[in-house]
């Protein structure tokens, strides 16, 4: 849909997809793999089973310009702010940070707080995703 | 493309939309796995031998049923699946169920429990008690049964990776309240291939942990004739997005592979056979589902009549669990859930199931609440005592659709049967990715379908309407602390020396080919941890690391 980069971005958007937490919940962390790759872009995926330091790692090696992380567990309040701590005491402040699973509304807001972009919660169509990382990312670039 | 819809019945009178009906008839129906359906079906869809092919319920093939009178004689088992917590919650909850006429329990245990770490391992932070309850030791499974005669409940233990640890623990509960081994009457889930292939719980490679559910097999073979060591699934295979036709035919595919395996240690076929059962998804597609029921009975008797000489007729009826599908319930508007469950677990029963589990509306949420777990109950007793489905057996059995359907899931699953054996059976076909690849292409298919517009999810990506808040369960994130004392306590009382002879023994075991299931018993009953059994077994074995596909 939007599979042609915007003018004046050079390189190709890198996406780490993270799968924090011991659940096997894995089919939305691949088909939105799948979904950025065909956009065009980057995508490291982690597999299963990340602490936050594996996860915080990968974005920092990778040199990544978002993350999209997958969580069904109903552990999204412990891990996802242990992920953003790490990345900021590493200095990493131009990461954009997305989350996509089964959360909660109230949850929602709390997320948003401290520091992540967006939340996508289940029957979010693929293009919506694909489409907010890029604007999020090219938007980040131009400033 | 609308899956699984039919043009609606129309008054002649209405000419315009008669004309849509004759438009609507030339473009393509097919089922929720893209299977192709015709307008209507007629007796040339019903082919080949009546007697080989459908016969009569509770005779060879069982394509009708595994019994003969089916519901008539009696009821599936209504069986919920509940566990969250401590072990004290959930003893509290058992009690509770079996005070109300439950005669059967279902364990649900949490994720570090499922994955083999303690509950004081850093990765179990955060997820002790959450999805189900936790298990460290001997000391804890004790109390989950607490004031529970063994002897005269059964119990269903959903565990894979270290099912050998659990069989062992509840052995000893069962030692420790004067019930011998072959009293016990259960199931464990066990089926270690399809947590490669769908749900992802491993602890080792997949050799040694085919070699653990063999050693299991034999154990419960001897010692345990009451008990199911394996419930072949499908469940999770369906949830990762398989078709059905996948479904059915990984899930045979990984039985097979089982026989094999007890076979080729020397148990007789007809030893083990009956003692095996299955879990298959019910999902939304209504005749699709039933049709994979009536296929996967009418597969396993052949083959293992055919294939692996089986005599006895227990050995090729195909008896199964059935969920209702997870994964097709929607966060927006949860109330539609209950009709989609409803639907589903009807499939399930019209297909002859042995027992149901029914999801709560709010599950695409949370885990349920007590009043979303009662309607799902009810939903179950609503089919039962009210609809009438269930005064004969196999009704839909001559049904020209069904029966075409049910020949060509049949077909699809030869198909990926020769395929799999391509590869030199299905654990190198695991190792190699391909039921993971084929999934995960299905799951993408399905998702791009969706987005496309071509399929319909009602409240998802139609029909909308202002999301209405409804309660959630929420779980006291302290009780992780309580079961981390409690496994502190255990670890400070028990004999350090003891552990240590008995983990050395396990090791040692394991770097042999002796049968695990004895120095398991040894360790649980030295009150060695869970994890410290794991882990002494991965240092010989190893560890388990995906390499992703998607």
């Amino acid at each position: 849909m939007n599979a042609v980069a915007e003018p004046g971005v050079e390189h190709k958007i890198r996406v780490v997809v993270a799968k924090p937490g011991l659940d096997g919940h894995d089919r939305g962390a691949k088909i939105i793999a799948r979904a950025l790759r065909d956009s065009g872009m980057e995508v490291i995926y982690t597999g299963l089973h990340q602490t936050p330091e594996q996860i915080a790692e990968t974005v920092i090696q990778e040199d990544a310009d978002a993350i999209g992380v997958s969580i069904l567990s109903g552990a999204h309040m412990t891990l996802i702010p242990k992920i953003v701590e790490l990345l900021e005491a590493q200095g990493v402040d131009d990461v954009l940070i997305t989350v996509g699973g089964t959360i909660p509304t109230k949850d929602i807001e709390a997320l948003k707080e401290m520091g992540v972009s967006g939340v996508f919660t289940p029957g979010s169509p693929t293009d919506d995703i694909v489409e907010f990382i890029r604007n999020g990312v090219t938007k980040d670039r131009q400033i | 493309m609308e899956p699984t819809s039919t043009p609606s019945p129309e008054s002649p009178a209405e000419s315009s939309a008669s004309d849509k009906a004759a438009k609507a008839a030339d473009k393509e129906f097919r089922t929720m796995s893209g299977k192709p359906i015709r307008a209507s079906y007629g007796p040339d869809d019903v082919t080949g031998d009546f007697d080989e092919k459908i016969g009569e319920p509770g005779q060879y093939p069982f394509t009708r049923g595994p019994y003969e009178s089916m519901y008539r004689g009696r009821n599936w088992t209504m069986r919920q699946f509940a566990g969250f917590g401590t072990v004290d919650e959930t003893n509290e909850r058992f009690h509770y169920l079996l005070e109300h006429g439950q005669t059967g329990l279902s364990t649900a245990f949490d994720m570090p429990t499922l994955m083999g770490y303690d509950s004081d391992h850093a990765r179990s932070l955060g997820e002790v008690g959450r999805e189900g309850v936790a298990v460290d030791t001997i000391d804890d499974m004790e109390v989950l049964f607490k004031g529970i005669p063994l002897d005269q409940v059964s119990t269903s233990m959903t565990i894979n990776a270290p099912a050998a640890i659990l069989l062992a623990f509840y052995v000893l509960v069962g030692e420790r309240q004067g019930v011998s081994p072959e009293k016990l009457a259960g199931t464990i889930q066990t089926d270690i291939l399809k947590e490669y292939i769908a749900q992802k719980e491993w602890c080792f490679p997949v050799e040694p942990a085919m070699r653990l559910v063999t050693d299991m097999v034999e154990y419960c073979t001897d010692h345990m004739p009451r008990w199911h060591p394996i419930s072949i699934s499908g469940y999770h295979i369906r949830e990762a997005g398989s078709t059905a036709a996948q479904e059915l035919a990984f899930t045979l595919k990984d039985g097979f592979t089982y026989v094999e395996r007890a076979m080729e240690r020397g148990i007789d076929v007809d030893d083990f056979a009956p003692r095996l059962s299955f879990f298959f998804n019910a999902h939304i597609d209504f005749f699709e589902e039933i049709a994979k029921y009536r296929a996967a009975r009418r597969i396993w008797a052949r083959e293992l009549k055919e294939t692996y000489g089986a005599k006895k007729p227990e050995s090729m009826r195909l008896r199964f669990h059935t969920q209702t599908a997870g994964v097709s319930l929607t966060a927006q508007q949860p109330l539609n859930n209950i009709v989609r469950t409803a639907i589903e677990a009807l499939a399930g029963v019209l297909g002859g199931t042995q027992s149901l589990h029914t999801n709560s509306f709010d599950e695409a949420l949370a885990l349920p609440t007590e009043e979303a777990v009662r309607v799902a109950l009810r939903t179950q007793q609503i089919i039962s005592h009210e609809t009438g489905v269930t005064n004969t057996a196999d009704p839909l059995g001559g049904s020209y659709f069904v029966e075409a359907l049910t020949d060509e899931l049949e077909a699809e699953a030869y198909d990926y049967f020769r395929r799999i054996d391509e590869f030199g059976g299905m654990v190198e076909a695991v190792r190699q990715n391909f039921p993971q690849r084929e999934i995960g292409e299905a799951a993408f298919t399905f998702q791009r379908e969706l987005d496309d517009g071509e399929r319909t999810i009602v409240g998802v990506n139609k029909y909308h309407n202002e999301e209405e808040e409804v309660p959630l369960l929420h779980i006291d994130p302290a009780l992780e602390q309580v079961q981390v004392e409690r496994l502190k306590k255990t670890r400070s009382e028990r004999d350090s020396a003891e552990v240590e002879s008995t983990l050395a023994e396990l090791k040692r075991a394991a770097e042999g080919d002796g049968n695990l299931m004895y120095p398991i018993i040894e360790c649980a009953r030295a009150r060695v941890t869970e994890g410290e059994m794991i882990e002494a077994m991965q240092e010989v074995f190893g560890t388990y690391t995906e390499i992703p596909v998607f």
